[in-house]
């Protein structure tokens, strides 16, 4: 401890760029975002071409983007590409957005009120612990291949982080708002909706976005299984006919959809900051 | 009539299933539209004194009323003014000031003639659409007292508001301050630990000593300000200069210091 302050351990920094918290600006970040991408791409494309494997089993990335192509020209598995997707998207769109509107009052009815709280705090840390793929078999029995058994695995993704983090939200709110806002003769619904519900917006915009990713996530586990369409359906049968080009297909196209949904939603975090004024 | 009247008020704690003293025989009236501050060394509870007339906490014994009926509840016909300012952080100043009136049902008409009419009183125009994290901690108190004002309280309970403000700013909120109560007279109850200023603002001073908290001595300040006329001074450091107000202060203070238990500082 007594020698750190004359040998010089600390080099000085030669450049901004160093500290991981001073942001990039827009350029550089993207031709950093291509540059991994082309890397990862010429890698694949590498091992590909060395022919460690069977060609059927490691296509390269030109065999993707034509199979990519063409599942959208001719139908698979009964549907286009972008049927199949329209069909995941849908139910993925039921299943969070049933999370979402179930999660988010019950956190914060959890936060407000203590019996509530006592009452679902301890079921809910146990069921969430459930992987939402465990729910498969109840999923088909009870709702079938359609829309409904999809959508429950989706809920059982996408609901606990919406639940926490509301709840979490509303526990943190600062003890004197709430009593600021009783003083000023605020109702409990008005507590929970105007004062509880507004200072758990950063909480809850974080919950959400974790909790469509893990919903985005489960609806592939789900289709896989319990679907007769949908992408992860798709998946299925190209594996069923060996074909790895249409199971990489697959992944890429929820890998996509997966970062557009992530990206609109942080569209939305900064709309809530900018209204704010946290730009 | 708004008074507050303190008739018997104790208030005991428990920590590991032993009980402690925290507020003990405290008997006060703050009568209607009169200005009193409560000064006393940290941890003798004057801020529960606060609370329990706001209605946030409750006497283990005895009672607390404001307007001859007792505290149950907290209500908007008593404002609170806090430390810490407490805005609500996603409102505009226009919003925070206007909620209460909002939440307690007044039509949109009133509520904006109302909302600018304080805005003009606390001096905050401009800052209508500015959110609290963007203003200073000085104009931050002055959207908290503005809030206050705005839902016309009788009361006025105020618990160290100038304390988290530099020493320039607080000496501003003080005039200030006075200046609203000469134009607008409420029943306040300032708690405080700033000698100087309880007695610059207040009409009495209470001075409590600690473990437990029980008030110690009720000074009249109000008689000394006017016989000496400290009115005719617009400035509060022209009121500090004054003999019979270096009096006051010092006598407090003596009062304080004697309550200093030893290891403190």
């Amino acid at each position: 401890m007594s020698q750190s302050n004359s040998s010089g351990i600390t080099a000085p920094r030669t450049a901004q760029a160093v500290d991981a918290r001073t942001p990039l600006d827009t350029g550089t970040r993207w031709r950093l975002h291509l540059t991994g991408l082309a890397a990862f791409l010429a890698l694949w494309w590498v091992v590909a071409a060395a022919g460690l494997m069977p060609k059927a089993f490691m296509p390269s990335p030109a065999d993707v983007a034509l199979q990519f192509i063409k599942l959208t020209q001719d139908p698979f598995a009964g549907y286009t590409l972008q049927t199949h997707l329209l069909s995941s998207i849908g139910r993925y769109l039921m299943g969070f957005g049933l999370a979402v509107a179930i999660g988010l009052p019950l956190g914060l009815l959890m936060g407000w009120f203590r019996t509530l709280d006592a009452i679902v705090t301890p079921l809910f840390e146990g069921l969430r612990y459930v992987a939402p793929i465990a729910w498969v078999p109840f999923a088909a029995l009870w709702f079938g291949t359609g829309i409904g058994g999809p959508t429950l695995i989706i809920f059982a993704g996408a609901f606990p982080p919406c639940v926490v983090n509301a709840y979490r939200g509303a526990k943190q709110v600062e003890p004197y708002l709430i009593e600021a806002a009783r003083m000023l003769g605020l109702s409990s619904t008005r507590m929970i909706t105007q004062v509880l519900l507004p200072a758990a917006v950063p909480s809850i915009i974080a919950g959400v976005r974790v909790s469509a990713g893990l919903g985005w996530q489960s609806l592939v586990g789900a289709e896989l299984i319990v679907a007769s369409s949908g992408v992860g359906y798709l998946m299925v049968k190209g594996q069923s006919s060996i074909s790895t080009a249409i199971v990489m297909s697959g992944m890429i196209a929820i890998g996509v959809v997966g970062l557009l949904i992530d990206i609109g939603i942080r569209q939305i975090e900064a709309a809530v900051n900018r209204k704010r004024g946290r730009a | 009539m708004s008074d507050i009247v303190f008739t018997n008020v104790a208030r005991t704690f428990k920590r590991d299933g032993q009980e402690f003293p925290a507020l003990k025989e405290i008997n006060l009236t703050v009568r209607d539209k009169e200005f009193v501050a409560i000064v006393g060394p940290s941890g003798c509870g004057k801020t529960t004194c606060m609370r329990m007339a706001a209605g946030l906490e409750f006497p283990s014994s005895g009672t607390v009323s404001v307007g001859g009926k007792v505290v149950t509840a907290p209500g908007p016909d008593r404002a609170v003014v806090f430390q810490q300012f407490a805005l609500f952080p996603w409102k505009t100043v226009t919003e925070n000031i206007g909620f209460g009136l909002v939440a307690n049902g007044v039509a949109e008409m009133d509520r904006t003639r109302r909302v600018a009419d304080v805005i003009k009183l606390m001096n905050l125009g401009g800052y209508e659409s500015a959110f609290p994290h963007q203003l200073s901690g000085g104009m931050q108190q002055r959207v908290a007292i503005a809030r206050a004002y705005v839902l016309d309280p009788q009361v006025l309970l105020m618990d160290e508001p100038f304390g988290a403000l530099d020493a320039q700013t607080r000496v501003v909120m003080q005039e200030e301050l006075v200046r609203l109560s000469r134009v607008n007279p409420r029943t306040v109850l300032f708690i405080t630990h700033a000698v100087e200023e309880a007695v610059y603002l207040a009409d009495r001073v209470v001075v409590m000593s600690r473990r437990p908290g029980m008030i110690r001595e009720i000074m009249d300040i109000a008689s000394v300000r006017t016989s000496d006329n400290w009115d005719r001074f617009e400035k509060i450091e022209d009121v500090m200069d004054q003999a019979s107000f270096v009096h006051l202060r010092t006598h407090i203070w003596r009062l304080l210091r004697e309550q200093q238990a030893p290891g403190d500082h």
